[in-house]
């Protein structure tokens, strides 16, 4: 008990004097995953919704292996993505490794199948409603699935809040490719990972609470501009 | 109007669905002008064979054909379904959609779906979501969002199933009018007093054949079927 009371006395301290070293590493944090979440978006948007448009052989085998991937392991997403960049991988003459880059570059293959899984469920519905619609007025393919990507924004807002969620929270791929560098690759999760480590129970959690105010920001932010939750049904 | 894609010819157009047939084999050549209405007991086909008219069923035997090039074909055909199709959007800009599918510019597009709207005598905020629309509201917006594009063959399912009275008479007020435009129309109904009110012409269906055809006036005046007696006298039928 005394850790969480000491542990919130600390982040409320560190936030308040507005820590340089906090500042740094919140704002890491939120760039990695941000930038994650929004390339995340860009291919899952779009390949959720074309999955639930287009009948095609081995669509039911690509819905089951986008869903297998949603459980994907970090730890080994980030040895895969370790491997391939490190110096002797086919990547290694980037030099990636250890940087943000390679950060985010672990976080879009673990929430990508995030992504692309939550939105074709979502478009699937909504392909059902608007399915004979769209026949009628013989929308092109690359129409449809525009129309079904912006009708249905609300629902795969959810779905990016859904792979922002998971990467922000993530740790165990981001650890291994970033290798938690200070001022260069620490993050939130990397420096509880570490201050846990190194027993300092009371920095961890309130570094603790500071991730979990701004995934909760990060939400709030997004609902109060696109207005949800305010009309009834859309 | 010059008809481009008009007359529409099906040969013996055959539907199947799950082994069991549900329309056909159906022959019949839509031409000329005015309203044609189909009518028949439920599961006769109405709607089977308004969608195949259309180009939203799959064809077994037999083919539907209309003239001119596919492109052109579809462009000049609207169809109003049953239930209208309600985009998570705003009034009108589910009317102006079909204007945005072919590039016209968003402002021109809404600017024209006004004047839609008001055709219909869709007499709503048009700013407001689709879905707050009353059930007479969504299908005037339905027959807005049709007539938008001017199309030359108007086809309905329905248009005014589960409507009250004064909707029914605003919904037939706006397909006479189009029809005089020379939109070449063809609508199914339940309705006896709507099929004589609106009729030209008279497609009667029966267990997915097409049993009967003719001018509206000798299809009242006589009809040479029992089942089709059957059905303007509100009979039931064996």
């Amino acid at each position: 008990m005394n850790d969480i009371v000491e542990g919130l006395w600390q982040a409320a301290r560190l936030v308040i004097t507005l820590d340089p070293g906090l500042a740094e590493i919140t704002l890491r944090s939120l760039q990695v995953t941000l930038t994650a979440t929004v390339i995340a978006s860009v291919l899952g948007l779009p390949m959720g919704a074309w999955i639930a448009v287009n009948r095609f052989r081995l669509r039911r085998f690509a819905i089951a292996i986008l869903n297998a991937l949603m459980g994907l392991p970090p730890v080994v997403v980030g040895l895969i993505v370790y491997v391939l960049l490190s110096r002797s991988g086919p990547f290694g003459v980037f030099g990636l490794l250890f940087t943000p880059t390679a950060m985010i570059i672990a976080q879009v293959i673990i929430i990508t199948p995030i992504i692309a899984s939550i939105s074709h469920q979502a478009i699937r519905e909504l392909w059902a409603d608007y399915h004979d619609l769209l026949i009628s007025l013989h929308a092109t393919r690359a129409q449809r699935i525009k129309t079904l990507l912006w009708d249905g924004r609300r629902a795969l807002m959810t779905a990016a809040l859904a792979g922002f969620g998971r990467a922000i929270g993530e740790v165990g791929a981001i650890m291994i490719v970033g290798g938690n560098i200070d001022h260069a690759t620490r993050v939130l999760t990397t420096a509880i990972a570490l201050e846990t480590g190194k027993g300092d129970f009371g920095l961890a959690l309130a570094l603790g609470f500071v991730l979990i105010a701004l995934a909760i920001a990060v939400n709030l932010a997004l609902h109060m501009l696109s207005g949800t939750e305010r009309g009834s049904r859309w | 109007m010059v008809s481009a894609i008009l007359p529409l010819v099906l040969e013996d157009v055959e539907l199947r669905r799950q082994g069991k047939r549900i329309l056909g084999p159906v022959s019949l050549t839509l031409e000329g002008e005015g309203i044609t209405v189909v009518m028949g007991p439920n599961g006769a086909g109405k709607t089977s064979l308004l969608r195949a008219m259309h180009g939203l069923e799959r064809i077994n035997r037999g083919r539907a054909v209309w003239q001119g090039g596919a492109e052109e074909v579809r462009a000049r055909q609207a169809f109003v379904f049953q239930t209208p199709v309600l985009m998570r959007r705003s009034v009108l800009d589910c009317i102006a959609y079909p204007l945005i599918l072919d590039g016209v510019e968003r402002k021109m597009a809404r600017a024209r779906a006004e004047t839609a709207a008001s055709q219909v005598g869709l007499d709503v905020t048009l700013t407001a979501p689709a879905s707050v629309l009353s059930g007479g509201e969504r299908q005037k917006m339905a027959l807005a969002r049709a007539l938008i594009r001017a199309p030359e063959v108007l086809l309905l399912d329905e248009p005014c199933a589960n409507l009250d009275l004064h909707s029914t008479a605003e919904i037939e007020r706006v397909l006479i009018a189009a029809r005089d435009r020379g939109t070449r129309i063809v609508m199914s109904t339940h309705n006896v007093g709507q099929a004589r009110r609106l009729a030209d012409d008279i497609l009667f269906l029966f267990d997915g054949r097409l049993i009967e055809t003719g001018s509206g006036d000798a299809f009242f005046a006589g009809p040479e079927t029992p089942e089709a007696m059957a059905h303007i006298n509100g009979d039931l039928l064996p």
